[in-house]
């Protein structure tokens, strides 16, 4: 499964999960209830949400598939029930490859981070060696564990006696009375979050607690957070499983973009709670930016974007050794504090050449002035530039942000709709395909400001900007339509459904443009992309 | 806390007591027991030598579950020990995922003697201190004997 070929691998995959769900019928239609309520309805114009909702139960699905964008990307969502029957299935057929018992088997796999290969090899290499790093000593396969009573014991953790005392040990010999291990085993899981790894609380035991041993120790609740917690490493494990990053979200998608191919292609996923997201990095949805110059970018803004505010829009810099200078008070006659070089603050010349009656800079036409003009010019640029990019960038995640808050309006206007002009519930769904069109496209935007920052300037890049003020006209026009008064909005019904489907198409046309050159290599960064 | 706990702190003391750690003076006091006050000698062969040391030790709620919480009420110039005013130690049976139900208090407290007579500089929780502790062994030596004298005496 963790073959070098993704094609071939992420097939095989798929058919675990398709037979799992043929195994497990119930949960198979679980799964199916839940994805199409959670299936909504302003997606209709993405093509990947059709196959979604089929996902893991006809994979043949994908290759028919009508023209795939260059900028969507392969992938599945799976709800624990199904990534726990992918578990299951995984540790049976390696439990009959290494003739080991299931649970022991599953010790083994979580120890080994769930890649399948290497632990056959190491286990056919040295078994008793890959047991015992595992935590698992040697005989796993023999008797079962059970509480027993034990004459004249004492537990050495709550120092309790008594012969109706219930014990229990692994096979390790490390005894304790039921309570205290029960106790143990509680701590660890609720309290520290652990499961695939817990240990026997003998002192300096490395012994894994296994599954089965739990099973006879704690109950139902306890039960189900372990079992919870396992999905979770598990998940966390594998490289091409990952958690859906949305509040409260349960699914996982798998997907076969490996981190090394990063720099190559932006993995966005489309979670089946709506949410969508980068494999990659986890991130909100950022393309077409590959995931280190969103990285890179953020964590310049983070660090920069106040202070170069602040710079630009307060200071200037020294003529001579452009150390940034800010004016706090008093007149013109400068005096840099580093170098020495006495300037005038208005025209940046040299102060020797104002003579000494003038504190009032009428100079311009100066050349000492205006060549300490240009030359000031030429390193702000750098700053400006930046600057340029970065209110771009912030001025489309506001407006998302505004967006949304007319959204909301809106959606009150659809109601008002419905009532005064007897329009259903699906004629006024316009209105809300059109916000998410709105949503998608300005998130977009944001990010082509961040790219756009780091390409280096040749002719692809003016096709991108030409693309980019494509459909931020797009984007404006339609932006501007939900400002209209109610009583308008109905009549513009067809106005507003043309300028969705051209801002949506607009962006297609924009990310499959940044996709394929990117695949290709064609663009040209100013950074290294890593 | 439960009644377990309670009672096992209880024989934890007594054992304490049967057999106290050298240099180590323990005041317990029945209405609050999980909080114990150790009053540590400075080892004779450590640099901390001549000085007396606060130590606080609490029992959560979840002992022995949880290990026990240590701290340094004496100020103390050592890798292992927070510069600040909690005084705190993580490290070894002190974390939650090294402690073991079973281990005993007994054994926290041969682990801060042996930490005086020789400080663990891999598990520092003073990185300049330990930095100084690995590079300039005398620096770091003058200034320890220089907070014993100022705090600890």
């Amino acid at each position: 499964m963790d073959s070098e070929d993704d094609f071939n691998s992420s097939q095989m995959s798929e058919d675990d999960f398709a037979q799992d769900s043929d195994v497990e019928i119930d949960e198979g239609k679980d799964a199916e209830s839940a994805r199409s309520s959670s299936c909504d309805a302003s997606d209709t114009w993405t093509v990947d949400s059709d196959f979604d909702d089929d996902v893991g139960f006809e994979s043949q699905d994908k290759d028919i598939k009508p023209n795939k964008h260059a900028y969507e990307v392969d992938f599945n969502v799976f709800e624990p029930s199904q990534i726990q029957a992918s578990q299951h299935k995984q540790i049976a057929e390696v439990s009959s490859i290494l003739v080991q018992p299931p649970e022991a088997t599953a010790i083994l796999l979580r120890h080994m981070r769930w890649n399948k290969e290497r632990l056959i090899d190491q286990y056919m290499e040295k078994p008793e060696e890959t047991l015992e790093s595992a935590g698992l000593g040697q005989d796993a396969a023999t008797n079962p564990p059970k509480i027993t009573k034990i004459q004249g014991f004492c537990c050495d953790i709550c120092c309790e006696d008594g012969p109706e005392l219930d014990t229990f040990a692994m096979r390790c010999g490390h005894r304790f009375c039921v309570d205290c291990y029960r106790q143990y085993l509680y701590t660890k899981i609720k309290d520290e979050g652990e499961a695939a790894r817990i240990r026997c609380p003998g002192d300096k035991c490395n012994r894994v607690v296994d599954s089965k041993s739990l099973d006879l120790l704690v109950g139902d609740d306890l039960h189900d957070r372990y079992q919870e917690l396992l999905t979770r490493t598990y998940v966390d494990d594998k490289e091409k499983l990952r958690w859906c990053p949305a509040p409260n979200c349960v699914y996982a998608v798998e997907c076969a973009v490996k981190d090394r191919e990063l720099p190559r292609v932006v993995p966005t996923v489309h979670c089946d709670c709506g949410h969508y997201f980068c494999f990659g990095c986890s991130l909100n949805d950022h393309q077409p930016a590959p995931c280190s110059l969103v990285k890179r970018w953020l964590k310049k803004c983070e660090d920069d974007s106040e202070t170069a505010n602040w710079i630009s829009a307060n200071t200037k810099e020294c003529p001579k050794c452009h150390s940034t200078i800010e004016k706090n008070g008093g007149c013109n006659h400068m005096t840099c504090r580093k170098c020495r070089n006495e300037f005038c603050w208005m025209c940046m010349g040299l102060w020797s050449e104002h003579g000494t009656s003038w504190y009032n800079c009428n100079r311009f036409e100066e050349k000492s002035g205006s060549e300490a003009r240009d030359a000031q010019a030429k390193s702000r640029q750098s700053l400006e530039r930046y600057l340029h990019y970065y209110n771009r960038y912030a001025n489309h995640e506001q407006s998302a942000k505004l967006d949304k808050d007319i959204y909301l309006k809106t959606e009150k206007k659809m109601q008002q709709l419905q009532s005064s002009t007897g329009m259903s519930w699906i004629e006024v769904q316009y209105l809300d395909t059109a916000s998410h069109a709105l949503q998608q496209c300005r998130q977009t935007l944001k990010w082509t400001y961040a790219f756009a920052y780091y390409l280096a300037r040749n002719n692809l890049t003016e096709i991108f900007e030409d693309n980019q003020k494509d459909l931020e006209m797009a984007v404006e026009n339609l932006s501007e339509m939900f400002e209209k008064p109610i009583d308008q909005l109905q009549g513009l019904k067809v106005d507003m459904m043309d300028k969705t489907a051209y801002c949506n198409k607009r962006r297609i046309i924009l990310l499959n443009d940044t996709a394929e050159n990117l695949k290709q290599g064609n663009w040209e960064f100013n950074v290294a992309l890593s | 806390m439960s009644a377990g706990a309670k009672k096992r702190i209880m024989k934890e003391y007594t054992e304490c007591m049967n057999d106290p750690p050298t240099g180590m003076k323990i005041n317990f006091n029945e209405q609050n027991m999980t909080k114990w006050e150790v009053l540590v000698d400075g080892p004779e062969q450590s640099i901390y030598a001549g000085g007396h040391f606060k130590l606080e030790i609490n029992f959560p709620n979840e002992y022995p579950f949880k290990p026990p919480v240590v701290s340094f009420k004496t100020k103390i110039y050592h890798p292992n020990v927070s510069n600040d005013d909690k005084g705190s130690m993580c490290l070894g049976l002190l974390r939650a995922d090294e402690w073991k139900p079973p281990n005993k208090v007994v054994a926290v407290l041969r682990l801060i003697q042996t930490l005086l007579i020789e400080p663990n500089q891999d598990d520092a929780i003073e990185p300049s201190i330990a930095n100084e502790y690995k590079e300039n062994r005398k620096e770091f030596e003058k200034n320890a004997k220089d907070w014993v004298k100022r705090y600890a005496k």
